[in-house]
C-alpha cells in the first residue's frame, strides 16, 4: 500500500487507479448490502464470476497495480443500493443498468445477453407498477429519480472495502486539506457557517458543538462516533458503515483535527456484524496508507480511531451512557452539565456526532458552507437518509433535501402504501411513525408538511435518526403505541425512578386499553403520566419515552376512545376487543384457511364466502397470513 | 469468590484459579485476558470474547475474569446482565433471533413467533430447545427493515418471510443437523450467507 500525503499521491493514487479500470469493458456492481445478502446476493456474486469466465470472457475480481490491464468484465461488491425490496441488485455500468431481484439461475442470460450481446434482459428490469413501464436504471425508476443522494453518493456505487477506489473518488482530500490548509476555528466555522444540524435525532448544531469542544484547554481530547443506532425501524447509520465506511473515518479526521483530537473511538451496535467488519478493514487499509497514525498527511499530528462493538444497550446510543460503556461500565446516562464537551470519556473534553453527521462533513468541506445551505429548508441545511419501511411499496434507504414533504417520500418516492401482503392499497394511508420509540405519528393533515427539525418539533415528533414507518390503515394505533412502550420499557436502564417505573405503568394502562378495561379516566391517567415520565427523566429515553403515546392519544383520539368506550377495536387488531370473522365481500371461497387452519375452525363450500367459528379459533393468525384478499379480520 | 495463595495459578498468566482441575479449562480465558492487556476498561470486548468462546458466560468464568482484572466480582456480573448480548444460561446451537422492531412488527412479526414457537414445542417462558440445537429470541431491531419481516439464524439473515417460510428455514437446518453437517460448516455457511433457503 503506497503511503497517502501529499497532493502529489493523491493524484498518483487516482491515476493508477483510472489505469487500473481503463481497460474494462464493463462494471458488474453486485449489491452486498445486508438486505441483498439475505436474498441470496453472494451466490449471485459467486455464479457471475464463474458463468463470465466459463463465457470465455476474462472477469477480475480483486483489481492489482501489478498485472497488466486486463479488459473484460470487473465484477465487485457493493454496499447498500437502498432499493432493498427489490434485492438482490446488481448494477451494470458503463451502461446504467439495474437489474432486480436477481437469482442465481438469471445469471447465465445475464452474461448472453448484457456482458456479450450488450442488451438488457427485460424481466430483469423494474417495473414501475403505475405506467407498468421497464425501467433501466436508477435514471428512470422514481424511487431513485426522486432522491437527492449526496451523503450516500458513492454509498452503493464503489466497493467499500476498497480504499484506492474510494480516493479515486476524491476521498480524504477533504481530511488532507483540514489538516494541511486549514486551522481548527476555520474548520469549526465552515461546519457551523453550513448550517449542520446532530442527525442522530437532536439536531444540535455540530459546528457550535465542536467549538465548545476545541475551547477547552486540555492535553487529550476524544472524538466519537456514535453508530448505536438502535430505533427500531432505522438502518441508515448500517448502510453507510457498511456502504462507504472511508467517509465515516474521514469524518472523523476532520473532527479531530477541529476540536484537536489524536484519539477516536466508533461505537457500532453488536447486531450489525458486518458494518464491524468493514470498518476494521477500512481503518486498517486508511492506517496502512498513513492517513492514520503517527503522521497524518505529514502534518505531525497522531490520529488514532479505535472500534468498540456494543452489546446490546439502547440507552448506549445516548452520548453519556455510550461513554460509560466504552469505559466498561454499565451503560447508564450521567447528568449534564457537565457536557461531553467539557468533560466526557475519561474526563477529558470529547465531541460525540452520529455515523450520517459524520459521513456529510468532508462534503462540506469539500463544497464549502454556501453551496450545502443551498439544499433543504432555513434553518435545516443539506440532506437527510431515511430508512423507508412498513406498508409501503418500495421499502428502503433513501436520502432527500430536508424540507421535502411526506407526500413525495411516501407516494412519490416509496410508491405508496400496501397491504400486509404487499399488494397496493391507494386509499389506506393512515399514518407514518417518524423517528422510532421517541418519535411520533403523523397523519394524513401532515402530508403536505415540510419534514424538517423545527417543523416537526411543532407538532410533537422528530426526526430522530430517521425510521419513517409507513402504517395503512388496517393497524391499530392503540396497538403501535404499545409496541413502542413495550421498547421502552424494556431499554430503561432503570436509573431514573419514572422512567423505569413509569414506563411499565403506561405500558399496563395501554393493555387496559386494549383488553376492555379502561376506561375515559385511563385516558386521563395515561396522558398525566407520560407528562410525568418527561419531567422526571434524566436522559433523551426517558424524555421521549412518552412521545408514540402522547402523539397518537392526539391524533388518534377516537380510535383510544373507541376502545374505551364501544370497547371495540376499529382496525380489528386488538384480541380481547374483536371476534374472529370473515367478511363475505372480500372473500372468494378459494380454501386455503380451511387448509391452513390447525383446529378447523373455518369452513364453507368453494367459491362461497366462509365462515370462522369464533368458539373454536385459537386466534393463530395463520389463515389471515395465507388470505390473499384481507378477508380475514379480528385473528 | 476470595483467593488464597494456596489455590492453583493459570499457567499462562498466574492468576489464581479457583480449583486446581480448573487450572487448563481456563487456557482460553487467560489468552483472551492477556490480549486485552488485563485492562478493566476492556470488560465488554473480553466478555463478548468469552461469550463467544463458551456461548454463554458461565459464573466461575465471571469470577475468575474479576480476579484477574482486579475489580470485584459484582461490577462484572453488573456489565453481563445490563447488556442484554450477555447470556447467562447456555444458548442453543442456532439461536434464532425473530426481529420485532417496528417495520417487523406491522408485518406481522407475532406470526413468526407463534409458529417457530410452535414448531419447535417451545411454550412461552422456555426459549432453548430440550436438545440444545435451538435458542429463540425476539431482537428489537436488526436493521433489514426494508426486508420485514426478518428472521436471523445466528448471523444469517433471512427475510421477507411469512410462518411458512420461517419454519420451512428451521426445518432445514434441523435436517441438516440429522444429515451431519458440522457445526463448522454450518457456521461457515452462515458467514457466506449462503445458508438455508426456503
Amino acid at each position: 500500500m503506497m503511503t497517502l500525503r501529499s497532493a502529489n499521491d493523491f493524484a498518483i493514487m487516482q491515476q493508477s487507479f483510472a489505469k487500473m479500470t481503463a481497460a474494462f469493458q464493463r462494471r458488474v456492481i453486485v449489491c452486498a448490502g445486508t438486505g441483498c445478502v439475505a436474498n441470496n446476493a453472494l451466490l449471485v456474486l459467486a455464479e457471475l464470476e464463474r458463468a463470465i469466465a466459463a463465457a470465455g470472457l476474462s472477469v477480475t475480481v480483486e483489481l492489482s497495480r501489478e498485472l497488466p490491464p486486463m479488459g473484460g468484465i470487473w465484477l465487485s461488491r457493493s454496499g447498500c443500493q437502498g432499493f432493498c425490496q427489490m434485492g438482490p441488485l446488481l448494477a451494470i455500468e458503463p451502461d446504467g443498468l439495474l437489474y432486480t431481484q436477481v437469482k442465481s439461475a438469471d445469471v447465465q442470460d445475464i452474461v448472453t445477453e448484457t456482458l456479450i450481446g450488450g442488451r438488457s434482459v427485460e424481466r430483469l428490469l423494474f417495473r414501475d407498477p403505475n405506467t407498468k413501464a421497464r425501467c433501466h436504471g436508477p435514471a428512470t425508476i422514481p424511487f431513485y429519480q426522486r432522491q437527492h443522494r449526496m451523503t450516500l453518493a458513492l454509498c452503493g456505487r464503489i466497493d467499500p472495502e476498497s480504499l484506492d477506489e474510494y480516493v479515486a473518488n476524491g476521498g480524504y482530500e477533504s481530511a488532507r486539506k483540514a489538516f494541511i490548509h486549514l486551522q481548527p476555528e476555520a474548520i469549526c466555522e465552515e461546519i457551523l457557517a453550513a448550517g449542520l444540524r446532530g442527525r442522530g435525532g437532536g439536531g444540535f448544531p455540530t459546528g457550535r458543538k465542536w467549538q465548545l469542544t476545541l475551547a477547552q484547554k486540555s492535553a487529550k481530547k476524544y472524538v466519537i462516533c456514535n453508530g448505536d443506532e438502535g430505533d427500531p425501524g432505522a438502518f441508515m447509520d448500517r448502510s453507510v458503515m457498511e456502504g462507504d465506511p472511508h467517509c465515516v473515518i474521514e469524518g472523523l479526521l476532520i473532527a479531530g483535527r477541529a476540536v484537536g483530537a489524536d484519539e477516536a473511538y466508533i461505537y457500532v451496535r453488536a447486531e450489525y456484524p458486518l458494518a464491524v467488519k468493514r470498518l476494521r478493514t477500512a481503518v486498517a487499509s486508511a492506517e496502512a496508507a498513513g492517513l492514520l497514525g503517527p503522521n497524518v498527511f505529514g502534518s505531525g499530528k497522531s490520529f488514532i480511531v479505535h472500534i468498540m462493538e456494543g452489546a446490546g444497550a439502547f440507552v448506549c446510543g445516548e452520548e453519556t451512557a455510550l461513554m460509560s460503556s466504552i469505559e466498561g461500565r454499565r451503560g447508564m446516562p450521567m447528568p449534564k452539565p457537565p457536557f461531553p464537551a467539557q468533560s466526557g470519556l475519561w474526563g477529558q473534553p470529547t465531541v460525540i456526532n452520529n455515523v450520517e453527521t459524520l459521513a456529510t462533513v468532508p462534503l462540506i468541506i469539500a463544497m464549502g458552507a454556501a453551496a450545502f445551505r443551498q439544499l433543504g429548508n432555513g434553518s435545516s441545511a443539506g440532506t437527510k437518509t431515511f430508512a423507508l419501511t412498513g406498508h409501503v411499496a418500495n421499502t428502503g434507504l433513501i436520502e432527500v433535501p430536508l424540507g421535502t414533504t411526506l407526500r413525495e417520500i411516501v407516494f412519490a418516492i416509496g410508491g405508496g402504501v400496501t397491504t400486509d401482503s404487499g399488494r397496493p392499497y391507494p386509499d389506506g394511508f393512515k399514518a407514518v411513525q417518524i423517528g422510532g420509540p421517541s418519535g411520533g405519528c403523523l397523519t394524513s393533515d401532515h402530508l403536505d408538511m415540510p419534514l424538517d427539525f423545527d417543523a416537526l418539533q411543532k407538532v410533537g415528533a422528530m426526526i430522530g435518526s430517521g425510521g419513517l414507518v409507513v402504517v395503512n390503515a388496517k393497524s391499530c394505533m392503540v396497538k403501535l403505541a404499545r409496541f413502542f412502550m413495550q421498547f421502552t420499557q424494556n431499554e430503561s436502564c432503570g436509573k431514573c425512578v419514572l422512567c423505569r417505573e413509569g414506563t411499565k405503568q403506561m405500558l399496563a394502562l395501554l393493555d387496559d386499553i386494549m383488553e376492555g378495561r379502561g376506561t375515559m379516566e385511563t385516558l386521563d391517567l395515561l396522558s398525566e403520566l407520560s407528562l410525568a415520565v418527561k419531567k422526571g427523566s434524566l436522559c433523551g429515553l426517558g424524555k421521549t419515552a412518552p412521545n408514540p403515546v402522547l402523539s397518537t392519544l392526539e391524533h388518534f383520539r377516537a380510535e383510544y376512545e373507541a376502545h374505551v368506550i364501544q370497547k371495540r377495536c376499529p382496525a380489528g387488531q386488538c384480541h380481547a376487543l374483536t371476534v374472529p370473522a370473515i367478511d363475505p365481500v372480500a372473500c372468494r371461497g378459494c380454501g386455503i384457511c380451511i387448509r391452513k387452519c390447525p383446529v378447523a375452525a373455518i369452513h364453507g363450500e368453494k367459491r362461497q364466502a366462509h365462515v370462522i367459528d369464533p368458539g373454536l379459533c385459537i386466534r393463530c393468525g395463520a389463515c389471515a397470513e395465507a388470505c390473499k384478499f384481507d378477508a380475514i379480520v379480528g385473528v | 469468590m476470595t483467593t488464597t495463595p494456596t489455590e492453583a495459578r493459570c499457567p499462562s498468566c498466574a492468576t489464581p484459579t479457583p480449583t486446581p482441575s480448573s487450572a487448563r479449562h481456563f487456557g482460553q480465558v487467560c489468552d483472551i485476558l492477556a490480549k486485552h492487556a488485563n485492562d478493566p476498561a476492556k470488560i465488554i470486548p473480553i466478555l463478548q470474547e468469552v461469550q463467544s468462546a463458551y456461548r454463554y458466560l458461565p459464573e466461575e468464568v465471571m469470577t475468575y475474569i474479576a480476579t484477574a482484572l482486579g475489580i470485584s466480582p459484582a461490577r462484572v456480573y453488573g456489565v453481563a446482565t445490563f447488556y442484554s448480548h450477555f447470556a447467562l444460561e447456555p444458548k442453543g446451537k442456532y439461536v434464532l433471533r425473530i426481529c420485532d422492531g417496528t417495520a417487523c412488527h406491522v408485518k406481522g412479526s407475532e406470526n413468526l413467533i407463534k409458529a417457530l414457537r410452535t414448531h419447535l414445542r417451545l411454550p412461552s417462558g422456555k426459549d432453548n430447545t430440550a436438545d440444545m440445537l435451538f435458542t429463540i429470541e425476539s431482537v428489537s431491531c436488526v436493521g433489514a427493515c426494508g426486508l420485514a419481516p426478518v428472521l436471523m439464524v445466528n448471523e444469517d439473515v433471512h427475510g421477507q418471510l411469512n410462518s411458512d417460510k420461517a419454519v420451512t428455514i428451521v426445518k432445514a437446518v434441523q435436517a441438516g443437523e440429522a444429515s451431519g453437517t458440522t457445526p463448522a460448516e454450518a457456521t461457515a455457511q452462515a458467514a457466506n450467507g449462503e445458508g438455508v433457503h426456503s
